[in-house]
């Protein structure tokens, strides 16, 4: 399934986004999850189904102002 | 020293300096920064994760050593959605109900997308937020956030990153006396600690800074510069300053002063 993970254009082969960001990240404590702009919490990640063409923001902390 | 008698959506505060967590040459740099500049706010943002990249968690590491309150921001936001969106993901990822809130409507200027404020303002109250507005001195704006349930505003100094200081002085005093009971924080645009110093003394409640002190070439002794010079603002706010006047006016008594009575010419 073809989805856009962060702004780049990305194939994949999981169905949830619980799968997905285990596979993208050493630190799944330390990520919060969107999907379609629309925000996705830590407890619905493994029954969030991905769909071809899903826009997924996977967002850590960094130094801000 | 100024009384410890701050507070932010209840949490007391004994320091009137709120940081920006960017910029800084090194972490050790940012941890000089906090310790020297005493702040209990630290200002910090989410962006993308890659998994080639460690400095996610070695950040997060370090804030976790700073033993201070965390601001997540909605820096970059251009649309009320994706700063409410951002909020939320920053409430989960930081576990507090404080948000820096941005909605921004232009590139060059940085400046607040009032419209998007108020909206974004209004939905994340609804959901529990304490929401901190990044704003302009606009009065009807600041009504509107109050009305949407804002608790605090953070009207600009100048424009981020600019280091210009106080731009219109005349309409901050003017909204400092609009609203004597809301907590006002002066946000963006600082670039000396005299600036902040300057709205301390109007009788703004905090600053909140980031550049000036990052980019110095000491950030740690700029953030203890800064901090003396907030406290100073304050104290003097509290002492009363005179009244500026036209004319000038002796300091020393005109009575008894010797050879009065000669003529000069």
């Amino acid at each position: 399934m073809n989805v856009v993970i962060n702004g780049q254009d990305e194939s994949i082969d999981v169905t949830t986004l619980a799968q997905l960001c285990k596979g993208l990240t050493d630190h799944p404590n330390f990520i919060a999850t969107a999907v379609n702009g629309e925000f996705v919490t830590v407890g619905e990640r493994a029954t969030r189904q991905l769909h071809e063409g899903d826009k997924i923001e996977i967002l850590s902390p960094r130094q801000g102002g | 020293m100024s009384k410890p008698s701050f507070s932010l959506y209840g949490t007391q505060l004994s320091s009137r300096l709120l940081l920006g967590s960017a910029l800084y040459p090194s972490p050790r740099a940012l941890q000089g920064a906090v310790k020297s500049s005493g702040t209990q706010i630290v200002t910090l943002s989410l962006r993308r994760e890659s998994a080639q990249d460690s400095s996610a968690s070695d950040f997060w590491g370090l804030i976790q050593t700073l033993d201070v309150n965390l601001l997540p921001n909605t820096a970059g936001c251009r649309t009320a959605k994706e700063a409410i969106t951002t909020a939320l993901m920053g409430r989960e990822l930081f576990d507090t109900k404080w948000v820096k809130l941005e909605v921004i409507a232009n590139d060059d200027t940085l400046q607040p997308d009032l419209f998007g404020l108020v909206e974004a303002t209004k939905e994340l109250s609804a959901q529990g937020f304490q929401v901190f507005p990044y704003t302009t001195e606009d009065l009807g704006a600041a009504e509107k956030l109050l009305g949407a349930g804002a608790e605090i505003l953070m009207p600009w100094g100048s424009p981020i990153g600019t280091g210009r200081g106080l731009m219109n002085p005349y309409a901050l005093k003017t909204m400092r006396n609009y609203f004597p009971k809301v907590p006002l924080i002066i946000d963006a645009g600082i670039g000396a600690p005299s600036h902040a110093s300057s709205a301390m003394e109007m009788g703004y409640d905090a600053i909140l800074l980031n550049t000036a002190i990052a980019k110095a070439g000491d950030p740690g002794r700029m953030g203890q510069a800064f901090k003396l010079a907030i406290e100073a603002g304050r104290l003097a706010y509290e002492a009363l300053m005179i009244e500026e006047r036209d004319m000038a006016q002796p300091s020393t008594p005109v009575a008894g002063t010797p050879f009065f009575d000669l003529e000069t010419r």
